[in-house]
């Protein structure tokens, strides 16, 4: 079973509706041994970095590090992937996971913010979320902070500079833009972690 | 690059789609859910879904449109029509929709758009604002209209869409009331000052007449997406012909989609 963490921050619904469409079995839940137990853990999310004080607050946090222990795949999306980082200009003083080093920041005044819409990615060779997925695919991504550029980078877009739009450790796997929202090439990614 | 977004609109009565973008064989008339899924796999980078009637009795129905075409579609996914508070817009996300979109409501108590915002977030909440031009001899002017363009609300469209942008709307759907089944295309001249007036992605609609006038107003109007209604109007049978025009002069847009 692939639990949603639901954390009370936007709707996650869509993500549920995708894994169903590809064919496995999951569940919404905000249950930490819910989330302990689970085969693979989805954190999506939408909304404010500070939300993720939520998961500290319930008990999630304790039990996504267990997962992160028992090597359990965990897929951070959008706000859950900033999440695997350090910390967010967005909310200073909430902490993140910090499994890749630096702060998400707001985009460069130079560009309009958030960056909503149909993006393409430059992919790294390798990486084991986007098998198949060609550099130059195009995704749907909205959101006012980005993430540094990281050893862990397998995908980078270009937005006033490149940003992180995907990211890979071992087990550890997070996207910024909304693969549940990204037509055939978003499902064939959230596959991939489905699979893995 | 961000591409520039094509947004296929499926105005829907009674659970059933009665005006919107043709596609290939199927008639204009149909099934909400049979027509989103269409257009999302002839390139359409969004689909929205407004009901034109948004009565009581007609609520049922439209969440289960909205939910059978919600199983089917994955790609961002906008309902409007009759979402008057935030009890209305929670049915709207919890049968699948991806953002809301509101309009005379948002006008008659603002805060919505903040109580919105709050719980799902801004990046789920489209303010939609009908502009109609006033005569005026120094500069242009724009008042905002409620009630499906009916009511002038002797709002400025500028100052109301700052005022919106401030209590948390995500997205502009801009329609030009002077366009609007003109085919003569959009209003540049509205959209870029809307564009200017605000940092929020604006859509325009209104007025397309073929695909030279999409081309234009990103370009003249710097739209970040527009509303695409009834192209079979000017000859094409698809939102990826139009995509594929809109290529070919230059236009970032998603390709292949």
């Amino acid at each position: 079973m692939i639990a949603i963490v639901d954390y009370r921050a936007g709707n996650l619904v869509s993500v549920k509706k995708a894994v169903d469409r590809l064919g496995f079995t999951c569940a919404i839940t905000s249950d930490p041994a819910v989330v302990e137990r689970a085969e693979k853990v989805i954190v999506p999310g939408v909304g404010h970095f500070a939300a993720t004080a939520t998961l500290t607050d319930t008990g999630l946090r304790e039990a996504i590090a267990n997962v992160f222990r028992h090597g359990t795949p965990f897929f951070g999306i959008c706000v859950g992937m900033q999440w695997m980082f350090e910390s967010s200009e967005e909310a200073p003083g909430t902490a993140g996971l910090g499994v890749f080093p630096g702060q998400c920041t707001h985009f460069s005044p130079e560009v309009k913010a958030p960056h909503v819409g149909w993006n393409d990615l430059e992919i790294e060779a390798g990486s084991q979320l986007l098998r198949g997925v060609p550099s130059g695919a195009f995704v749907y991504f909205t959101h006012s902070y980005r993430a540094p550029l990281v050893a862990g980078t397998v995908a980078r877009c270009d937005y006033g500079g490149l940003f992180s739009a995907a990211v890979e450790c071992g087990h550890l796997f997070g996207v910024q833009f909304h693969p549940e929202k990204s037509g055939e090439t978003g499902l064939a990614i959230l596959d991939n972690f489905c699979r893995f | 690059m961000l591409t520039k977004r094509i947004i296929a609109c499926l105005d829907v009565d009674a659970g059933r789609v009665v005006k919107g973008v043709r596609f290939l064989d199927l008639r204009d008339a149909g099934d909400p859910a049979e027509l989103a899924s269409a257009h999302s796999r002839a390139g359409a980078d969004e689909i929205v879904l407004l009901d034109i009637s948004a009565t009581h009795q007609n609520r049922a129905i439209l969440l289960d449109a909205v939910r059978r075409a919600a199983r089917e579609l994955f790609v961002p996914f906008t309902v409007g029509g009759g979402i008057r508070s935030l009890e209305d817009a929670a049915a709207v996300f919890a049968a699948g929709a991806d953002k809301i979109s509101i309009n005379s409501a948002a006008l008659a108590d603002p805060t919505l758009i903040t109580r919105i915002a709050e719980r799902y977030g801004s990046q789920a909440v489209i303010v939609a604002v009908d502009a109609k031009r006033l005569p005026r001899a120094n500069g242009a002017c724009w008042e905002v209209r409620s009630a499906g363009g009916r009511k002038p609300t002797g709002r400025d469209a500028l100052e109301w869409v700052r005022e919106a942008e401030s209590r948390g709307a995500g997205e502009f759907l801009l329609t030009s009331m002077d366009r609007d089944g003109t085919g003569s295309g959009f209003d540049c001249e509205l959209t870029a000052a809307v564009v200017g007036a605000t940092s929020i992605p604006v859509i325009a609609s209104g007025g397309a007449g073929g695909p030279q006038h999409f081309v234009t107003v990103f370009r003249e109007g710097r739209a970040d997406a527009a509303l695409a209604a009834s192209i079979f109007h000017f000859g094409l049978n698809s939102v990826a012909e139009l995509k594929q025009e809109l290529r070919a002069a230059g236009i970032p847009v998603r390709w292949p989609c």
